[in-house]
């Protein structure tokens, strides 16, 4: 033990031989790499470049500003075809928007009701929902959307001869016709107004939470929401001067003007989303329950808790940390598979920009750019979220 | 004159980002030696050890071993873990193979020795620390004290010159702690350098040339088994042994 | 010796009789509320299937030629229509005196696909290697002809079932050896590959595959240098190849991230470098693992396949979709036929691959990881 000072200080000085060394193998490889890929990418540049120059193709953002020239058969806002290729990108996005936020209520309703029925204990109910999420999931969505489409158009009968309620609503089977919102000067403040509700709403049930920590009694945080998200939009409604109006579908000749149409399309659309991103809700669903340890359950009990809180306050928090990552990635699936609808021809963002603008234009380049982009953003945007999400509810451990 | 040291360790610092886990641990170990380590979890026993086949790189300090020094130099660090073997805590053998295919895999591909050399030196070792009968079984049909003598005769099956334990025996149920003690110290009395870290205080009287207390990442003090456990010097050193003798 | 009374009793006699009915009871009648689902969930499937049943086997035709064969009340499904066009939905558009060479094809990778699967049979990794680089290969140059004097067939007549199974195998095989390299990149410590890996994944899973269909059909051949022409499904393939591979790759992260790091910390030690210990150790377990998710993304790539109809190829369902128009066959209940083949022949093709996986996770993965748990 004691000679072992000078021992040390008797051995040659140490040095790192260079092909040994990690780091620099590492970064000579990682220079290589990233030569490579930006070699890749020049290439693919020019050869572009080339191509387009030697075809004659247009290039460049200014065909946004074109008149686009075609009609869309479903719109959320005011459009002709003398408005631009610009526009035909903002109502698709609308529709596409539309749809997956409908599809996105719909399936998780459904989703989380299979998902308990798959628990049931009931044994026929349980077996009919694995029976329904064995049977959906195994077959394409497009074939459920093809399917649907195909079921729904003989059902419904011709327009001269529609079903109709009141004179307000007209079923037939070139789509649900009903009374569609005006928006005109000022709408925008009803808009401002229901935000606004939505947020006061958060507020008191935070409000409410922190009153109950402290007090044990809960103030109604859900009638006080309620009550705004009604009273606040209205009173808009009223100091703007009613700017929203119902404009009514009408027969002329040999279809329905005015109003709203909601076309078979997107029924079906919505129909096959619906049921087949609910099958894998359901199975996530599921999958968080059964994640949950039944050790959780039993000690709930034995401290007294009744179902209805064991749920609530023990199982239902911890399931949803296991729920919601896989959940929000069927949301974005669902998003994506909205582009099916190009099979169909409903008037999605795909279809209609990607679709027939790139039809029109020949600038597919640019226009699947876009496309992308958009849908990128939205993913990252909801994946950015989720991962804030999961961080602040991680499991704090030592 | 480093060629008469197994390992020596000059000056040993580590940091993980601003906690400072070694702190100038310096200390030689001889051809043969048996060398102890214990002190109070968090004082950076296992660090060290691990700094010795560089699962842990350390920031200032020096090590040698086997005449070796560990550097970033990815070839000497290989070269190390082929003389060095170790036996972790958690045993950490591959479930996918069977005991007999853990025990000759790193043969096979690091010493490059062939199928029918590398069987039947893991069936001798396996034989020697008393599992020959399991040879064929997954490790998960194994028992803990099965599972630690396993991995023992895997680290052997690569001849290594230096042994190193990571708390051997703390995941083990109490009924199986003295069979895998049994096989540590028959290599030790074969003549193994051995640096262990354990709470098993019989052991290191046994067995142990010299016992090392560590606390907060420093080396306290350092003593043959007799003076240590009999004469402690330093207050800390004192204090350890009252807690950990005092249950037993 | 008498025996003590308390010994060897067995349960009191249940009051209701035999075991079924203690079984309708406990499952099905426990409860007032479980009484009602239980009578809503039989009205349920009283309404439901034996309408379906009738339209599809009681009432439907089984031999005809024509739409004249199945027009009329109370036909039920229309079977002669997919017998007719089988041929179409077995090859597609394929030149008929040549068919034999997708018959070929489909025996070798019959065999490709049964040597990787079933779990006895040695050299897995070879057979893997294989199906991913030399069936590929042979499989276009028999299909597509042009070599061995054999006439050139080209893609655009491939389709039906040859399409979708040939899209599914090849893009499963190549798809797995990208993921995996995708999945280690990701995780490697080299930031400027790590950081290529990940842009790569998070931009093919945040955009449709209708998106990268459309690019491979009208931007692809754009970047390539002047002459240079790929195949309009060589490039189909390799986009649906890729997409799979980074979802794939996501799977495989998790499995790898769920390893406890023991496993390569102990394979460091024993001296085994990076390659070997990912390759021997880590991926071995890490596969294993995930292997659920892993077949899942394999169903998803085997549905996926019917997209490429959207940019003018006629796969299965597109081919089904296509007769819905032909006038021999036209009458309403021939396209509902055509869809409900379509769907139990994906079904079939689906459910059977998710049976395998339980079936993997009962035998390879369970068994050979151990009595306990990893």
């Amino acid at each position: 033990m004691s000679g072992q000072d000078d021992v040390a200080a008797r051995l040659p000085p140490p040095g790192v031989a260079f092909w040994g060394d990690p780091r620099l193998r590492g970064f000579v490889f990682q220079a290589i790499v990233l030569a490579l890929v930006v070699w890749l990418f020049w290439t693919m540049a020019s050869n572009a470049g080339d191509a387009l120059k030697r075809s004659g193709q247009a290039t460049g953002w200014s065909f946004l500003w074109n008149t686009a020239g075609f009609d869309i058969g479903f719109k959320l806002i005011d459009y002709t075809a003398r408005d631009r290729h610009i526009d035909v990108l903002v109502v698709g996005l609308l529709n596409t928007l539309m749809i997956a936020g409908l599809g996105i209520v719909l399936a998780t309703v459904l989703g989380f009701v299979v998902g308990i029925a798959r628990l049931s204990p009931n044994w026929l109910v349980s077996r009919m929902a694995a029976a329904y999420v064995e049977f959906v999931r195994n077959v394409p969505l497009l074939l459920w959307i093809l399917f649907f489409y195909l079921a729904l158009i003989p059902i419904l009968p011709p327009v001269k001869q529609a079903i109709s309620l009141g004179d307000t609503l007209f079923l037939t089977n070139r789509g649900l016709y009903m009374p569609k919102l005006h928006w005109t000067e000022g709408a925008i403040w009803i808009v401002v107004a229901l935000a606004s509700a939505i947020v006061l709403w958060v507020a008191t049930t935070v409000w409410a939470r922190r009153r109950q920590t402290a007090t044990g009694r809960r103030p109604p945080d859900l009638l006080i929401g309620l009550a705004l998200v009604i009273a606040l939009p209205v009173a808009a409604f009223f100091a703007t001067g009613a700017p929203v109006s119902l404009e009514f579908p009408e027969l002329k000749g040999f279809n329905f003007q005015g109003g709203l149409a909601i076309l078979p399309e997107l029924v079906a659309l919505l129909f096959a989303l619906t049921i087949y991103t609910a099958a894998y809700i359901g199975e996530i669903v599921r999958s968080g329950i059964e994640g949950v340890s039944k050790g959780q359950s039993e000690a709930a009990s034995a401290l007294g808790l009744s179902r209805g809180q064991r749920l609530r306050l023990v199982v239902i928090p911890q399931a949803m940390r296991i729920i919601i990552p896989p959940l929000t990635s069927q949301y974005l699936n669902l998003t994506k598979n909205s582009s099916l609808a190009a099979a169909i021809a409903f008037p999605d963002l795909v279809h209609v920009f990607a679709g027939t603008s790139l039809n029109q234009t020949g600038q597919a380049l640019e226009i699947l750019a876009i496309t992308a982009a958009i849908y990128l953003t939205i993913s990252l945007t909801v994946s950015g979220f989720m991962n804030l999400y999961n961080y602040a509810t991680r499991l704090k451990e030592r | 004159m480093s060629g008469q040291y197994a390992i020596i360790m000059d000056n040993v610092n580590k940091w993980y980002g601003r906690f400072h886990v070694l702190r100038d641990a310096s200390l030689t170990v001889a051809r043969g030696e048996r060398i102890v380590i214990c002190g109070p979890s968090g004082s950076g026993k296992s660090t060290l050890i691990r700094c010795i086949n560089r699962l842990e790189d350390h920031q200032s300090g020096r090590i040698i071993v086997e005449g070796r020094e560990l550097t970033r130099n990815v070839r000497a660090i290989d070269e190390v873990r082929r003389e060095v073997g170790m036996v972790f805590q958690q045993f950490n053998l591959f479930p996918h193979l069977t005991v007999l295919q853990n025990c000759t895999l790193a043969q096979t591909w690091v010493r490059k020795r062939p199928k029918a050399v590398a069987d039947k030196i893991a069936m001798d070792l396996l034989d020697r620390v008393r599992i020959a009968d399991q040879a064929h079984k997954y490790p998960g049909q194994l028992s803990g004290g099965q599972q630690q003598r396993a991995a023992i005769a895997r680290a052997l099956a690569m001849e290594p010159k230096i042994m190193l334990f990571d708390e051997p025996t703390s995941a083990l149920d109490p009924e199986m702690i003295g069979e895998v003690l049994e096989v540590m110290v028959e290599l030790a009395e074969d003549g193994m350098t051995m640096m262990v870290v354990t709470h098993e205080m019989g052991f290191a009287r046994k067995v142990a040339d010299c016992v090392i207390f560590m606390d907060q990442g420093e080396i306290v003090e350092r003593a043959p088994p007799e003076r240590f456990f009999n004469n402690p010097q330093h207050e800390r050193t004192k204090q350890f042994l009252s807690q950990i003798l005092s249950g037993h | 010796m008498a025996k003590r009374a308390s010994a060897h009793r067995g349960p009191p006699d249940r009051p209701w009789g035999p075991l079924i009915l203690d079984w309708l009871r406990d499952n099905l009648f426990s409860s007032v509320t479980n009484t009602l689902l239980t009578i809503a969930a039989i009205a349920f499937i009283y309404v439901v299937v034996p309408p379906i049943v009738n339209w599809t086997i009681v009432d439907a035709v089984w031999s005809g030629t024509g739409r004249a064969d199945c027009i009329g009340e109370g036909k039920g499904a229309c079977w002669p229509f997919i017998s007719a066009r089988s041929d179409q939905l077995i090859y597609g558009q394929y030149a008929a005196a040549e068919r034999y060479r997708v018959d070929i094809v489909y025996l070798l990778g019959a065999i490709g696909l049964a040597w990787i699967l079933i779990p006895r049979l040695p050299g897995k990794f070879w057979a893997g290697l294989g199906m991913a680089t030399v069936f590929p290969v042979v499989a276009y140059l028999l299909l597509s002809g042009g070599v061995f004097d054999l006439p050139v067939v080209p893609t655009e007549r491939w389709g039906g079932l040859l399409l979708t199974l040939l899209i599914s195998v090849v893009g499963i095989a190549t798809s797995f050896p990208i993921g995996v390299l995708l999945a280690l990149g990701r995780r490697s410590n080299m930031p400027i590959v790590s950081l290529l890996c990940t842009c790569f994944i998070e931009f093919v899973r945040g955009v449709p595959l209708i998106t990268l269909l459309f690019m491979a059909a009208n931007v692809v051949p754009l970047f390539m240098p002047q002459g240079v022409s790929l195949d309009k499904l060589l490039r189909a393939l390799i986009v649906i190849s890729l997409f799979s591979a980074a979802y794939m790759a996501e799977v495989i992260r998790g499995g790898l991230q769920a390893l406890p790091r023991g496993q390569s910390e102990a394979a460091a030690a024993l001296g085994l470098g990076y390659w070997k210990t990912t390759f021997l150790i880590v991926l071995p377990q890490a596969i294993k693992i995930s292997l659920p998710s892993i077949v899942s993304s394999c169903i998803s790539l085997l549905k996926d396949t019917s997209l490429i109809a959207t940019i003018g190829f006629f796969d299965f369902l597109q081919i089904i979709k296509a007769g819905n128009s032909d006038p021999a066959w036209s009458a309403p209940n021939v396209a509902i036929t055509g869809y409900l083949f379509a769907a139990l022949v994906y079904w079939t093709l689906c459910f059977g691959m998710s049976r395998y996986s339980a079936y993997l996770e009962d035998t390879v993965a369970g068994g050979k990881v151990g009595a306990g748990k990893l």
